[in-house]
């Protein structure tokens, strides 16, 4: 099992304990990764701006991998999100596809449509599989209580992304209990973080992460769950900058699931990133179950 | 003379380049917070700060990276083994020349008692040293001009430099080999150093000359008879050999005599040796004179560059020595587009042709910026909408072979030019993300208004919305505008919409107002409506486009599949498009 990894922009440079964790998990997993270096934007943030250019961007980095021949496991959902529309829209239209791979042609590249592209959860649940994982795990969380955030562009438009159930999605709760933590109901669980406008209306942007996090925070979890940098950076760097502006106190720390993951399989919470959070985890190890003989 | 006197104003121009350039270091200002420093302050911080950097532990970082970056140039090793050759070979081979060859009455004459240019194995390494300038020169015209890399941009900087280092270098070979075949060399020679009057045994030498060295001469021609040869070399061995080693050793010198061979005569006639030496030394002090200037100033900045960015640190150094350190590294850059070459947004280009999206097209409009040129309104939004065209992914960053922070560079100036009032609407995307991320280090009155004017400017040029009655005129719609939102092929899906109100119901950004139209202007129900009767500007100016998440709740939960979101994401598209090419006058505020 072979991927190109696809970081995108932010984790390189804001959240490199998302990559160093997912690296560290999927190698205990057999899964290989091949980083191509020529990768771009995937053309999220200029959808606002430039349709064409959206295109273009996530055309190219699909180019490269089918250069390669190798499928995308991305680490971001809006970077998941924007592969998977693009490569939706060129398959369909085939004037949209000349323009581009025009273009595409001046580097010796061509998009076919023969990539897939698969974020990081659907390669643990389809590719990996529950039971592999199960195998491989060390060491179980008892009481642990996990609010999952499945963010907005894994999981819709689900015609387009077909990732999970879009309206009852079950692949992050069952990943999650893997590790023997509870996957708690929460009403707010499948609504946006709040980072699509961070930086254009923030106050719009605090007021739908307080939001989610007073709402996990009521139904009782220890922690958030996500698998998105943008997410993560939303309930981390500007969760802190809520508490200090709005002097609010429902600190909840998010984790990243490779985190969760890679606890269990034994690794320790320093090589997983947990010292390099914003807001401090806190001592997570607690929750796991003592070994018998450790007891006595 | 002429040559004491041009070097002279060469140096003196060199001399005065470098103090003019060093101290634009102190009194260029990038970013919002230099401006208030003054120069004098920014060169006595900057002497306080290297001061103390020398007698702290920092002084092993500066060993490491000078041996490291500087010397063994292991940043560019890291991206390109070409390119890591090229630079080597030009740089380490002209550093041996410089040394060896040109100031040799100052260091070799010096360190060694038999040094002779003439002799091994200064003679041989001399063109070995020649030959690996030669063989960069080779490597980098290949890279810019054969190999054509897309989005790799030459211009005329990069000419000069490439074209005054292989004036030097082909006037010296051409020099050399003129020399050894020059037959007016070889008397003056024999003149000087032969103690000989005997016409025979001059001939003989002269025969051996030919034979061995090279020399053409215009009577005594091949073939010699083994008796004259033998005779030639005892003379030589007598009166030459001290101090003049085979040619062959001079090997590309050498190489060009065998070449210029059949019109050697002709050449020594003209005085054509004579006039290489002085194409020779004067382009290499044109060279000397161009140095602070340009391209091949990154000489001193780069390594200085290097060093600062070791032990310097955004958060812990002082503002001044920082805004110093920023100005220094726009001299800093070689216009090598490693940067470019790793551009995360570089492949924008292609749909905005703005080549400040390319980072090291950036620094020069950013050099013009800090040199206080004038630009136009134009250029100077063109400028902004390049820094902001930008992911902030550091990939430049950490690419840069000479070391410079290029991130933290377009942030400041990003800011500098926001500040400057002109709207950015591209501030209205995630691109803005990391500026909301880095908000405490922008002035705090400073950071709300480009959103705000960029805002405020799509909608001056959207009447409908502004006017306060809201009486709706029966004109016919905006067929075009209707016709035109189909790009993504499921945009023109709102002409079925029934108006069930769904997507407002379902929208986050909806629940989060208590009255959200005041907030939002018109809902994602009202818009879907205003595009169904093509009524452009309800639809493009409502506030609701730029506080869409993008969570595709509404178009997930439409009962008639409209693709609400891919809507809202077109119209976005379009109002930027309609706003983009304004002058200020007709979208800035009205005061």
């Amino acid at each position: 099992m072979k991927f190109a990894l696809f970081l995108g922009c932010n984790i390189p440079a804001r959240l490199t304990l998302y990559e160093s964790s997912a690296r560290a998990v999927l190698g205990k997993l057999g899964v290989g990764l091949v980083d191509i270096k020529e990768f771009n934007c995937c053309g999220y943030p200029v959808r606002n701006l430039d349709f064409r250019t959206f295109l273009l961007s996530s055309a190219r980095n699909l180019a490269l991998a089918a250069k390669e021949n190798l499928n995308v496991i991305t680490l971001c959902k809006c970077c998941f999100g924007s592969l998977k529309k693009v490569d939706h829209l060129l398959k369909k239209d085939d004037s949209l596809r000349k323009e581009i791979n025009s273009i595409l042609h001046r580097e010796g590249l061509k998009y076919d449509g023969e990539i897939e592209v698969k974020h990081l959860l659907s390669v643990l649940y389809h590719e990996v599989g529950i039971e592999a994982i199960k195998e491989k795990i060390e060491r179980t969380f008892e009481g642990l209580k996990i609010a999952t955030h499945y963010g907005c562009h894994v999981l819709r438009p689900s015609q387009i992304v077909q990732f999970d159930d879009p309206v009852a999605p079950s692949i992050f709760d069952q990943l999650v209990e893997v590790t023997g933590a509870q996957s708690i109901y929460w009403e707010r669980k499948l609504e946006c973080c709040g980072a699509p406008v961070w930086g254009i209306n923030d106050n719009l942007s605090m007021d739908l992460t307080e939001k989610k996090l007073m709402d996990a925070k009521k139904s009782g979890a220890h922690y958030l769950c996500t698998a998105c940098p943008y997410c993560q950076m939303q309930f981390d760097t500007v969760q802190k900058m809520i508490l200090s502006t709005r002097g609010t106190n429902h600190h909840l720390s998010s984790l990243l699931y490779p985190q969760l993951l890679g606890l269990c399989m034994g690794m320790d919470g320093e090589s997983l990133g947990l010292t390099m959070h914003q807001l401090p985890v806190g001592i997570i190890e607690d929750y796991f179950i003592i070994p018998k003989i450790a007891q006595t | 003379m002429f040559f004491s006197i041009s070097f002279y104003i060469a140096l003196a121009i060199f001399g005065l380049g470098l103090i003019y350039k060093a101290s634009t270091w102190f009194r260029y200002n990038i970013g919002v917070e230099a401006k208030e420093i003054p120069a004098s302050v920014r060169v006595f911080k900057a002497f306080k700060g290297i001061l103390l950097t020398f007698f702290s532990v920092k002084v092993f970082t500066l060993i490491r990276v000078f041996f490291l970056e500087v010397i063994l140039q292991t940043r560019v090793l890291r991206q390109d083994f070409l390119r890591w050759i090229m630079h080597l070979c030009i740089y380490v081979g002209f550093m041996l020349l410089l040394l060896m060859h040109a100031l040799e009455k100052y260091i070799s004459s010096e360190l060694f008692a038999d040094y002779y240019p003439t002799i091994n194995p200064f003679m041989f390494l001399r063109d070995l040293f020649g030959a690996l300038v030669i063989l960069g020169i080779a490597i980098a015209v290949y890279r810019r001009f054969i190999l054509k890399v897309p989005r790799l941009a030459t211009n005329a900087m990069d000419h000069y430099a490439i074209i005054i280092l292989a004036i030097v270098m082909l006037s010296g070979l051409l020099l050399e080999g003129t020399k050894i075949v020059s037959y007016s060399g070889y008397q003056a020679m024999v003149e000087d150093y032969a103690d000989e009057d005997d016409e025979k045994r001059l001939k003989a030498l002269e025969a051996y000359w030919v034979k061995k060295f090279g020399v053409v001469s215009p009577e005594v021609k091949g073939p010699f008879d083994e008796e004259t040869l033998k005779m030639g070399e005892e003379i030589h061995e007598v009166s030459c050999m001290g101090c003049h080693s085979r040619p062959q050793w001079a090997f590309l010198g050498y190489g060009a005599a065998k070449i210029i061979t059949p019109i050697a005569l002709g050449l020594d006639r003209a005085n054509i040796p004579a006039v290489l030496w002085y194409i020779h030394f004067l382009a290499c002090w044109i060279g000397l004179a161009y140095l602070p200037f340009r391209k091949m100033f990154h000489i001193f900045a780069s390594p200085l560059s290097l060093l600062a960015n070791a032990v310097m640190d955004k958060e812990k150094s002082d503002p001044s020595n920082i805004a110093t350190r920023q100005a220094m590294e726009l001299d800093a850059c070689t216009h090598c587009c490693t940067c470019t070459l790793n551009c995360s947004a570089g492949v924008f280009f292609e749909y905005f042709p703005n080549l400040n999206i390319l980072p090291s097209e950036k620094i020069i409009s950013i050099k013009a910026l800090a040199a206080g040129k004038e630009l136009s309104e134009h250029e100077l939004r063109h400028i902004l909408e390049g820094i902001y065209l930008c992911t902030n992914c550091k990939r430049c960053t950490v690419v840069c072979p000479v070391g410079i922070n290029l991130q933290d560079l377009w942030f400041n100036v990003r800011e500098s030019l926001l500040e400057s009032g002109y709207p950015e609407f591209f501030a209205l995307s995630p691109l803005s993300f990391y500026r909301g991320l880095m908000r405490n280090d922008v002035v705090k009155e400073d950071y709300q208004e480009p959103l705000n004017r960029a805002r405020e400017a799509i909608a001056a040029v959207c009447d409908l919305m502004m006017k306060k009655d809201r009486a709706l005129p029966l004109s016919p719609t905006d067929r075009e505008f209707k016709t035109g939102l189909n790009l993504s092929t499921q945009a023109n899906t709102y002409s079925v919409c029934f108006g069930c109100e769904t997507c407002t119901t379902v929208c986050p950004v909806v629940a989060n107002y208590e009255n959200p139209q005041e907030v939002l202007g018109l809902l994602p129900h009202q818009i879907m409506h205003s595009c169904g009767l093509g009524l452009r500007d309800l639809a493009l100016g409502s506030n609701m486009l730029w506080d869409c998440l993008t969570c595709y709740q509404c178009q997930e939960q439409c009962p008639q599949n409209v693709s609400v979101t891919e809507v809202l994401y077109e119209l976005k598209n379009e109002a930027v498009k309609q706003v983009k090419g304004k002058p200020r006058e007709q979208i800035g505020r009205k005061s």
